[in-house]
């Protein structure tokens, strides 16, 4: 008798390790992608039809895609169906146990950032329960918003909340066939933020991922929306200093921007992913779509991103000009060490007359990193009297690294301007010995000369935020001359 | 103070100091002068602690201590401060900060406490008065589209106020109009003291005007060719460095 129950879990178990299990209760699917896969994410969910609809759409046109290969980085192939694709709240088993088994050169980092110990097991993917400091300044920050009629949620919590929001605007900036990694996050996404700030409101103060509760585990596959309505402003900070560890290889998130007439939406990053260790083993690829749509007359979108970490950084955050006298902005700051390599930019489609654009990139690249920064510029033949200013300035430390400059133009109209500059230099041993002469260490220094070199783009950060990027950045390159 | 004895110094292999030997006791100020390529540039350089240069022979010791020993910062915290012939532009930092973090850098190697942006501030504004340099310097970046003059200004107001034991000015009169000359001068006199020692290399008499050296030397291929008071400036600025160099040849 034990024996035949003991046989009876075993194959159930067994079919439970291969097969596919509609028990809504399990926490994890197994590792592989197909429509099945899709329709239990969908169900567990809860989601509406469409949302099922238009994943299981995105799922079967990714299957006729392939992965790009233009952009300047090197890596192993992906293999797509060794990944889990729900694992809510993630499986604990992979994780380190403690902070003993976390990589040291993380926890040093965390010291040197000023991270306090609670907050480090969190960080580093401890299995440990999440920390909930944030909980009742989080719910003061939720009454005000709710006070100004700004809608600031979960993305999973949106659909349930407001689906028509969701229908309306999902899929219209970035499309669901619009490339191979943002079609893979249209078919699977888990989770991420949803932001409405209705007609003239000013958001009363800066979105930022942390105060939104169980933000955490949402990482692999993460979607965003935000809308603008008339006349609306708000600014939204993503990210966080601290170098994030996680046990998904792979991120491929998308954002979508939505700014209708007169409406501004400013959008701030501080990428700090696990990078990997100091040979490259073990860091995050980040194939990222992110792109906002100005879609009314006078609106703005601007860009500020500060990225530090990941092994691989793929991402091009975009404007799309369409309403007459509308603005992008794109500021960035990114920073390669040891194995990192980025190939990062922006595109600036100008479609509506008098649009403006300006793009500003600094690359930093230090032991054997490669950056570079790939940008479209494009006025279409409606852009009557557009303008962009491009300017891209590469710092490189020592000699085994690379910074490359890829620039895209074109111009369909004859009344548009474009400007571009680009500089490269080496960070100048002259400057250097001038800083240590005065007493001040190499650490500082250099932290000093790089920080100059990217003060165009940290002013246009949030100042906490611009703050903490500026010591992020000096323990980044921490070592990287000399 | 300083000493400095039989240093042999080569920069991508060729010899530039040939065996150079000099004593600088506190409270004394000395001219470094010669004639292009003499070497008296890579000799301020190699006392701050340039690494592009290397010493083959020789030793330089600042009260006793082995110079040669410690890294440019270290020199700079134990009191030498070489003022720049070419001051270098960082862009975006600002002036006044990368000031504050050098004094503090200073006063933690002395075992004293940072000092804070008041009374950083407070200091500073002091030494600009004095050096004729208008607030708007405290915003800018490090010599950030400067001119010639406002950079030496600035290498005399950083002196100014790290208070360095043994200053280096290394033709620091060069580019400047006669007023800026008065103004850097009046600097550099202001710091006269007995505790401390200024070394001034110039290819020309007229800085000794204004900041009157106890001693000249001259330096003439990679050595001092000839010592003597401030009188011998002005024999040179008669005579020209070639009888100089023709005395020492002939020697």
């Amino acid at each position: 008798m034990a024996s035949k129950q003991q046989e009876v879990e075993r194959l159930v178990g067994k079919k439970y390790e291969h097969g596919f299990v509609t028990d809504i209760e399990a926490d994890t699917v197994p590792p592989g992608l197909d429509e099945d896969v899709i329709r239990h994410i969908s169900a567990k969910k809860g989601e509406p039809e469409f949302l099922l609809e238009w994943r299981l759409k995105s799922y079967r046109h990714w299957l006729t895609m392939n992965e790009p290969v233009w952009a300047h980085l090197k890596h192993e192939p992906i293999d797509y169906q060794a990944i889990s694709y729900y694992s809510a709240p993630k499986s604990k088993d992979d994780a380190p146990k403690s902070l003993d088994e976390v990589d040291p050169k993380l926890l040093e980092t965390y010291d040197k950032l000023g991270i306090p110990l609670h907050e480090r097991a969190r960080l580093a993917g401890v299995a440990v329960d999440a920390v909930f400091d944030s909980v009742s300044v989080a719910t003061t920050f939720k009454e005000k918003l709710a006070e100004a009629g700004v809608i600031f949620s979960s993305f999973s919590e949106a659909v349930k909340t407001h689906p028509d929001l969701v229908e309306r605007y999902l899929g219209t900036v970035v499309p669901y066939r619009d490339n191979f990694f943002a079609t893979l996050n249209s078919a699977v996404f888990t989770d991420g933020s949803f932001v409405y700030v209705p007609k003239g409101v000013r958001c009363p103060m800066e979105l930022s991922t942390y105060f939104r509760i169980n933000a955490a585990n949402t990482g692999q596959f993460e979607r965003t929306l935000i809308i603008a309505e008339e006349g609306s402003y708000v600014s939204y900070l993503e990210g966080c200093t601290a170098p994030m560890r996680d046990e998904n290889q792979l991120h491929a998130a998308v954002v979508e921007l939505v700014a209708l007439e007169d409406a501004e939406i400013k959008y701030s990053t501080v990428q700090n992913w696990y990078p990997g260790d100091e040979d490259g083993v073990g860091g995050i690829y980040n194939f990222v779509t992110k792109r906002g749509d100005c879609r009314g007359r006078n609106s703005k979108i601007s860009w500020t991103q500060v990225e530090t970490g990941s092994a691989i950084t793929w991402k091009y955050p975009s404007c799309i000009l369409r309403g007459d006298n509308s603005v992008g902005e794109f500021y960035s700051v990114a920073v390669t060490n040891n194995h990192q390599q980025a190939d990062t930019g922006t595109k600036m489609i100008h479609i509506g007359k008098n649009t403006r654009s300006t793009i500003v990139s600094k690359g930093i690249s230090a032991g054997q990193a490669q950056n570079s920064y790939r940008g479209l510029v494009k006025m279409l033949p409606t852009a009557e009297g557009a303008r962009n200013y491009t300017q891209c300035d590469s710092l490189l430390m020592g000699d085994r690294c690379g910074a490359h400059t890829f620039p895209y133009m074109e111009v369909r109209n004859p009344t548009a301007i474009v400007e571009h500059e680009a500089t490269t230099s080496k960070i100048g041993e002259d400057q250097l010995f001038y800083c240590l002469q005065r007493g001040i260490s190499e650490e500082d220094a250099v932290n000093m000369i790089v920080n100059g070199f990217c003060k165009v783009v940290f002013k246009e950060l949030p100042m906490e935020f611009a703050v903490e990027a500026q010591n992020l950045l000096g323990v980044t390159l921490e070592g990287a001359v000399g | 103070m300083l000493s400095i004895k039989n240093l042999h110094v080569d920069i991508d292999g060729t010899e530039i100091l040939k065996g150079l030997d000099l004593e600088i006791k506190s409270g004394e100020v000395h001219a470094i002068m010669g004639p292009n390529g003499s070497g008296k540039s890579t000799l301020a350089q190699v006392v701050a602690g340039r690494e592009d240069y290397d010493v083959t022979a020789g030793s330089i010791e600042l009260d006793g201590a082995d110079l040669l020993e410690l890294a440019p910062e270290e020199r700079a915290r134990e009191g030498v401060f070489l003022a720049f012939q070419y001051p270098v532009e960082i862009p975006g930092v600002n002036n006044v900060y990368l000031l504050k973090a050098a004094l503090n850098a200073l006063r933690k190697h002395q075992g004293l406490t940072e000092v804070d942006a008041f009374e950083f501030l407070t200091l500073v504004k002091q030494k600009m008065r004095f050096m004729g340099m208008d607030e708007s310097f405290l915003s800018r970046g490090v010599n950030e589209g400067f001119s010639g003059g406002e950079k030496k200004r600035n290498e005399i107001l950083q002196m100014l106020v790290l208070e360095p034991r043994l200053a280096i000015l290394d033709e620091t009169d060069s580019g400047l109009d006669i007023d800026a000359l008065k103004v850097v001068a009046n600097g550099v006199n202001s710091l006269r003291s007995s505790e401390r020692a200024i070394v001034m290399v110039t290819h020309y008499q007229r800085l000794l005007d204004y900041i009157e050296p106890d001693y000249v030397h001259v330096l003439s291929d990679g050595k001092i060719a000839r010592t003597g008071d401030k009188t011998l400036a002005l024999q040179l600025e008669e005579r020209g460095y070639d009888w100089v160099h023709q005395e020492s040849a002939s020697a």
